[in-house]
């Protein structure tokens, strides 16, 4: 009976040990909140973001954490409802006090954020490719600007392939819109006609592509080399693709340069008939580079040997360390001291170089041009010579070829107006 | 007389034993010529040795070509070119083995203009083939190309060709290289003449191509041309449309027919219907997974195993739902509508969990594949098919409903439950197995539609509102209404799209219904009598 009690009184303050231990370890760490949809529409393309991040978190704390802390991740799930987003953000920031975030894909997510980020003055990091026009003080866009995706893209068609004719084929949103807004006049201004450029937008999750994939090829049978610019997203991909592979458009007669289709988009695909269509990102699994093996390897161990790396996941990547190096520098999270220190802030990206914060919050990457292959992985067949440096407001659209950007002291101004010299123009 | 035979003989095997040399001589060229893929610098270096082979001439070098064209020349480790095949690796030039398969081959790389490049010198080298049918691709492919420097080449095959199909492709080559570096105003009349002739979309191109940096009176010729073709493309053009019509009413007829008998028929607003579907399409992958994994030559069938299994599967969670969830929810709508939308969320989310949020591979077996052309038309196989299935599924479920016992119950409950009990038929069992039977049709739907859409955790969200427009607007309780409403509604969304987008387009098919509906409450084939009450 006594020995009993003795095991357990020893059993409770054990217990109370650990307990105590725990709560004393968690007042040490340091929270980094992770925003990304694990249910609904864009589960398919977020959930790969949040495990990425939940292995940089735990390699980074293997490696002794930050500042002497260990680092915690809290997830949350938006379910990819917009308006969620910005519930779920101030829930991260107010409630459980993280101290940047890692977040959404979506830009009408990212827009639903902004306020909140803006009023409770935190920090986050943003991996996707985007439409740009935008700025903000909070945010770091380490996904692609225009300039960094589309129109290198499109100066490979018509360098390299001799493109003369133009399908934007994009769904129905801002992304696209904006895009292809950005392309039709860049291509204008390079001397391509009207008539030689066709828009075509469809709704989210378009099933039925026959008309479509039939009109792309009697656009395309007109004596010029044509070439589709495709921003559709998402889900639509796959019955698109799959149309052009049965109604026989090939990639020598008409290929199709996509912005938005990785290595993770083409894991639901038969890749054989797509050979050759092509994919514009500022990585691909299939870089060779030393870096690049390490994080597939180490990816492949913490999320299954069937997983893919794509674009995102090295935005992610970069802004992690580009985070962490900034923290480090400033010798604090706090965000004001952290916002100053992260302009400049230099890592290596995955593909063998480095990339840099620029004051305008977005980061300089290299261009690739990859074309897809039959085992779904794609081979790079061009590679800007140096590093893009992203543009926060495209030179093209009339209303924002005056603005820049710039973040520094004195200036701190997101749209700033070169024509008139005050901060202020679109977007503010 | 002997001497002279002598003589003729002597020259004859001289002749041959130099003709067998230069054959040798030309091989080793070509064998030479194909090493240096090895070696090639980058993607130039690919581009000049294939100009290399193109240069010799000689039609050995086609199975180095073609194989590079589909990424299975390879280089081996100690630097020869060597063909991956099946299960060994077999010489460039003859094919034949010369090695077993070994590991760590380097694939050439190429890109899409070299693709091109390989399938002009190909043409180039197989004119003179033996099957007329490399022949007739072979002309085709030089006309789309129009490259002057092919221009003698077709000539003298054009000379030496027997075929009538294969020598019109050849003069409608000549006649594209001929319009494209021609200044003689004849022979381009003749040639804008023979390649209307031709009527297709490649000859629209070629004849546009040319429209382009025409003048005066060749212009005009040209554009007579291009009116010719246009107008005869235009009647195809309609045919097109009405096919593509038919194969997305053909869908939506598929997606919709399970709700024609759960709510058409029972009154139950199904909002999981949708995630039926789709666990139709995932019954189809894991069946493929089981044959790919075990059964590689099962293949070909796995959609004829995967349609009973995904009847009962998807039959199975319906029955389930209706003994757990509805049966205690009839005459109470809105909840029904509730209760049916968070088993979906819940049915999603289970199989997010299971199969992860990706696309999941669902492929097409070797006979839905690629496509056909019928005149201009080009109908894919997978289409068609879906067409057929739509068409057997709703026979059958018209025999099931018209001739069968639990189709006469069926009717019988839901014309007048009461006195149906009266009559001895077990109404909650009716009910349970007419649910089955609806979920059990919209998981066989998944079948087919895992063939041209997404495999993924919102397969079916896709599909919900689309089956519910179809079924109200063909009529509440009708298979046959179903059938024309799926149909019609294809129809027109397919005439509208080329007009008015797809986006409006398909706003301007939901106003028509709305419209529809205000006028016949009751849609197209209204039932009649008590049973509507």
């Amino acid at each position: 009976m006594i020995s009993v009690r003795k095991t357990a009184l020893a059993a409770a303050t054990a217990l109370s040990t650990l307990t105590l231990a725990l709560s004393a370890q968690a007042q040490e760490t340091i929270k980094v909140g992770i925003l990304h949809s694990l249910s609904g529409t864009m589960a398919i393309s977020e959930t790969t973001l949040k495990d990425v991040m939940l292995m940089l978190i735990e390699e980074q704390n293997k490696k002794g954490g930050l500042l002497g802390k260990q680092l915690e991740a809290v997830v949350v799930d938006p379910a990819s409802d917009w308006p969620l987003f910005a519930e779920k953000a101030r829930e991260l920031i107010s409630g459980n006090g993280v101290d940047v975030v890692f977040g959404c894909w979506t830009s009408v997510s990212r827009k639903s954020v902004l306020p909140v980020f803006e009023e409770l003055n935190s920090i986050l990091f943003y991996p996707v490719q985007y439409e740009g026009e935008e700025s903000q003080r909070n945010v770091f866009y380490t996904g692609a600007a225009p300039n960094q995706q589309a129109i290198p893209a499109v100066d490979y068609l018509m360098n390299e392939e001799g493109v003369e004719r133009w399908v934007l084929a994009g769904t129905d949103y801002v992304y696209p819109r904006t895009t292809n807004k950005i392309l039709e006049a860049y291509l204008q201004a390079k001397g391509v006609a009207p008539e030689d450029i066709m828009i075509n937008y469809t709704p989210f999750g378009h099933a039925d592509w026959q008309t479509i994939v039939s009109d792309i090829k009697a656009f395309g049978s007109a004596g010029k080399k044509t070439a589709v610019v495709s921003t559709i997203n998402g889900d639509a991909n796959v019955p698109f693709y799959k149309e052009l592979g049965n109604q026989g458009v090939a990639a020598t007669d008409i290929p199709v340069v996509a912005f938005s289709v990785g290595e993770e988009e083409l894991a639901g695909l038969d890749t054989a008939p797509l050979e050759g269509h092509l994919a514009a990102w500022n990585y691909f699994q299939s870089v060779e580079a030393d870096v690049n093996a390490e994080f597939i390897e180490a990816w492949k161990t913490f999320a299954g040997a069937e997983r893919v790396t794509n674009d995102p996941m090295e935005a992610h990547y970069i802004g992690f360390n580009m985070w962490l190096k900034a923290v480090e520098a400033a010798g604090t999270t706090d965000a004001d001291a952290v916002i100053d220190s992260l302009i400049g802030v230099t890592v290596p990206n995955l593909s063998g170089g480095y990339s840099a914060m620029m004051p305008n919050h977005h980061i300089t990457k290299p261009v690739l041009i990859g074309e897809i292959m039959d085992d779904g992985q794609f081979s790079i067949v061009y590679e800007t010579p140096g590093l893009v440096p992203g543009d926060a407001w495209s030179d093209f659209l009339p209303d924002s070829k005056d603005l820049i950007s710039d973040w520094r002291k004195p200036m701190e101004c997101g749209n700033f107006n070169v024509a008139t010299g005050k901060c202020g123009g679109k977007g503010s | 007389m002997p001497l002279l035979r002598i003589l003729a003989l002597a020259v004859t095997l001289a002749l041959g034993a130099l003709a067998a040399e230069r054959a040798s001589a030309d091989e080793a060229q070509v064998s030479a010529a194909i090493q240096k893929f090895a070696t090639a610098d980058g993607f130039s270096g690919v581009e000049a040795t294939i100009q290399e082979l193109g240069a010799i001439g000689d039609p050995l070098a086609v199975r180095a070509l073609r194989a590079l064209g589909e990424n299975e020349l390879k280089v081996t480790p100690d630097g020869a070119v060597v063909i991956e095949g099946a299960d060994a690796l077999l010489d460039p030039v003859t094919g034949e083995t010369v090695a077993e398969k070994g590991p760590r081959l380097e694939r050439i790389r190429i890109k899409n203009s070299i693709r091109s490049m390989i399938d002009e010198t190909i043409s180039a080298l197989t004119l003179r083939a033996a099957d007329p049918v490399v022949r007739m691709s072979a002309a085709d492919t030089i006309f789309a190309a129009a490259d002057p420097e092919q221009l003698e080449p077709v000539q003298a095959a054009l000379a030496a060709e027997q075929d009538p199909d294969v020598r019109r492709r050849l003069e409608q080559a000549v006649a594209a290289i001929q319009l494209a570096s021609s200044d003689d105003p004849e022979i381009i009349r003749a040639s804008i003449e023979v390649i209307s002739q031709r009527g297709d979309q490649a000859a629209l191109g070629v004849l546009l191509g040319y429209r382009n940096q025409a003048t005066g009176e060749m212009a005009d010729a040209a554009d007579e041309g291009i009116e010719a073709i246009e107008t005869r493309l235009a009647m195809w053009q309609a045919g097109q449309n009405i096919w593509y019509g038919i194969s997305l009413g053909s869908v939506l007829f598929l997606a919709a027919i399970g709700l024609a008998i759960t709510f058409g028929v029972m009154g139950v607003i199904n909002m999981a219907h949708g995630e039926m579907v789709m666990l139709g399409a995932y019954t189809t992958f894991v069946v493929q997974e089981t044959i790919r994994n075990s059964f590689p030559w099962l293949f070909d069938w796995s959609l004829l195993i995967a349609l009973p299994l995904a009847f009962l599967v998807a039959g199975f969670v319906g029955l389930i739902m209706e003994r757990g969830i509805i049966r205690h929810l009839y005459g109470r709508p809105l909840e029904t509508l509730l209760a049916t939308w968070g088993v979906s969320l819940i049915l999603q989310q289970a199989v997010r969990t299971i199969f992860g949020p990706n696309n999941r591979e669902v492929g097409n077996p070797s006979w839905m594949s690629g496509a056909f052309e019928l005149g201009e038309m080009s109908i894919t196989w997978s289409r068609l098919w879906i067409v057929c299935f739509a068409l057997f599924v709703f026979v059958a479920l018209l025999f099931a409903i018209n001739r069968s016992s639990l189709g006469l119950q069926m009717r019988a409950v839901t014309q007048n439950r009461r006195m149906a009990s009266a009559m001895g038929i077990r109404t909650p069992w009716v009910d349970a197995l007419t649910f089955a039977l609806g979920s059990g049709i919209a998981g066989i739907a998944g079948v087919a539609l895992s063939q041209i859409d997404n495999v993924s955790p919102n397969l079916g969200r896709g599909y919900i509102i689309d089956s519910f427009m179809v079924v109200v607007f063909g009529g509440v309780g009708n298979l046959w209404g179903t059938l024309v409403g799926g149909l019609t509604l294809g129809v027109a969304n397919k005439f509208l799209e080329p007009y008015a987008g797809a986006v409006l387009g398909k706003i301007l098919i939901l106003v028509f219904i709305i419209l529809f509906i205000q006028r016949r409450p009751r849609g197209l084939f209204a039932l009649k009598g008590r049973a509507v009450e």
